[in-house]
């Protein structure tokens, strides 16, 4: 379990972090989004200990950043962004080197290595240098260390960036697969991770949360939500007739891909009233589909919203 | 202590599969014969003795220590590793106790590989070995204070090449602050018993008097406390610096 009590982090005038406050809890995988510079890995750092809080405070399995520093590192498991690492080593003996760190005992350490080894797939550059591994293997190894010790906290900040799909898709699975154990914080830019891996989702904009939700509640925020799209030839006679019927916000037609999206008012359920209009005036549909919402452009609205909020209140 | 001793594992490993390592004993060892023998006269001088060998050991170490030292925390904090070491659940104070012995001790093997020399005299004369064991104590001792100024520098500049020239100029500094040059620059303004403390800084005073076979337990004393000092400042710096 993570606590975080009004986290705030200052860098001379610039506030990084201002005034966070979660809980995240076992079981729980939290993702972290927001823009570049908004203070994600900055809080991330706090929570890892390495950077000293300016003010707030940070408790990880009940254990105090403050007052048992080393105790509260024990629990976590951290992935840095970029995944640093020694570049003239072996793969194997970095990840003997971080076993050795972490304390586990010497019986245990070939043991946890080669296990870690096997879960990420790195058996083929066990061998190999660091230096001269792909972007992907480099990632790899980095989660290989952060779950050296089976640790009840992980924190990964960008755990895919720079991965291709396969391997976007190896890594989300075993955040998955490790998750009913162990809280897990991951800070992305990609919304679709978040649906995919995530319980609950925390937007940070400037520093503050905008936003805590669980990922389908984001996107029920979206206009998307229930918004249903067809493909056909239509007239704008009809456009407008659809646009009068009771709970449509707006039609939107784009004329080059014969694509309609009709927006309900207040995310109301319009699909089979639609579809029946559809039948009813002969037009034939080559594809007629209803969205959940989209999370790109509810983190779009969030974001520009807290920061032009942030300067109307400068302004006055 | 475990913790310890694989942090400096790691380290020495780290010299010796970059060349380094190789390059830094080859360049201590061909230059300190050559100055030996050649600007010291070692050979013409008829004495068996090592002391012009040992005369030159500080001017070696002024530009060979700081290319050790120069990335033993900026190349941490380039890669950013810095954030992975510094969230183990290790102690500060291991890292920098750390990577400074790991440092030592690479200089201490580039110091022992000097032995043909030693065997040399013994073979030409009968030089007195036990001066010899107290020169080669009092050169390990300054390139421990060197490595000590070099570390701290090291993690105040991410740039190796600066860390490397502002370690060459401290140390420089330390060489010579019992020479006229630097005692006069305080004299016009501190008062004397300030500039008399800059002048029992001299390390040179310090190592020649080693050199000269006078073990004194003040001068190990003094070379233990600089190196003291200069490693609490780098775990001060290292709390200042490692995040940005």
């Amino acid at each position: 379990m993570i606590e975080c009590k009004n986290l705030t982090k200052r860098f001379n005038q610039f506030i990084a972090v201002d005034n966070l406050s979660f809980v995240a809890n076992k079981g729980e995988v939290l993702g972290f989004l927001g823009p570049n510079g908004a203070g994600k890995s900055t809080t991330m750092k706090m929570i890892t200990g390495f950077l000293k809080p300016t003010s707030g405070n940070v408790k990880v399995c009940g254990i105090d950043l403050f007052e048992h520093p080393l105790e509260l590192k024990k629990k976590i498991g951290y992935l840095p962004e970029g995944a640093p690492s020694y570049d003239e080593m072996l793969v194997c003996e970095f990840i003997k080197f971080v076993a050795q760190m972490r304390g586990i005992p010497k019986k245990l350490i070939s043991q946890n290595v080669d296990n870690v080894i096997q879960r990420m797939n790195l058996e083929k550059v066990y061998y190999q240098d660091i230096e001269t591994l792909s972007k992907g293997f480099k990632r790899r190894v980095g989660l290989a260390q952060a779950i050296i010790h089976d640790p009840e906290v992980l924190i990964l900040d960008e755990p895919t960036d720079g991965l291709d799909p396969n391997q976007k898709h190896d890594v989300r699975q075993l955040i998955t697969s490790m998750a009913k154990d162990k809280t897990i914080i991951i800070s992305t830019h990609i919304l679709e991770e978040v649906h995919e891996v995530c319980d609950r989702a925390i937007i940070i904009a400037e520093g503050e949360i905008v936003a805590d939700n669980s990922p389908v509640e984001l996107e029920n925020m979206s206009r998307y939500h229930n918004a249903v799209t067809f493909e056909a030839d239509i007239d704008f006679s009809l456009l407008a007739e659809i646009k009068n019927m009771p709970y449509v916000r707006d039609v939107e037609f784009d004329a080059k891909r014969k694509k309609t999206t009709v927006f309900p008012s207040q995310s109301i359920y319009i699909f089979d009233e639609l579809s029946k209009f559809l039948k009813d005036n002969h037009i034939s549909v080559t594809r007629l589909s209803m969205e959940a919402g989209r999370l790109d452009e509810v983190f779009r609205n969030i974001t520009l919203e807290s920061s032009s909020n942030r300067s109307m209140e400068k302004v006055s | 202590m475990s913790i310890l001793l694989n942090i400096i594992k790691r380290e020495l490993k780290g010299y010796f599969t970059t060349p380094i390592a190789y390059v830094f004993i080859v360049i201590f060892l061909m230059l300190s014969g050559v100055f030996a023998f050649y600007l010291g006269g070692m050979y013409e001088r008829n004495q068996a003795d090592l002391s012009v060998f040992f005369n030159f050991h500080p001017w070696l170490y002024l530009f060979l220590v700081p290319a050790v030292s120069m990335r033993m925390w900026s190349e941490e904090r380039r890669s950013g590793n810095i954030e992975l070491l510094m969230t183990l659940p290790v102690r500060q104070r291991d890292w920098v106790l750390g990577k400074f012995f790991s440092a030592w001790i690479f200089i201490a093997i580039a110091l022992l590989l000097t032995f043909p020399m030693w065997i040399s005299i013994n073979y030409l004369g009968e030089p007195d070995n036990g001066l010899i064991i107290a020169s080669y104590i009092g050169s390990f001792l300054l390139g421990g204070a060197f490595l000590a100024i070099g570390s701290c520098i090291s993690i105040a500049s991410k740039n190796q090449v600066i860390a490397f020239i502002l370690t060459a100029v401290i140390c420089f500094l330390f060489l010579l602050s019992g020479m006229p040059m630097v005692l006069d620059f305080f004299s016009l303004w501190a008062p004397q018993s300030f500039v008399d403390a800059i002048a029992s800084m001299n390390f040179l005073a310090h190592y020649s008097s080693i050199n000269k076979g006078v073990l004194d337990l003040g001068d190990i004393v003094y070379f233990a406390m600089v190196i003291g000092v200069w490693l609490y400042a780098t775990s001060i710096v290292l709390d200042m610096k490692k995040a940005n």
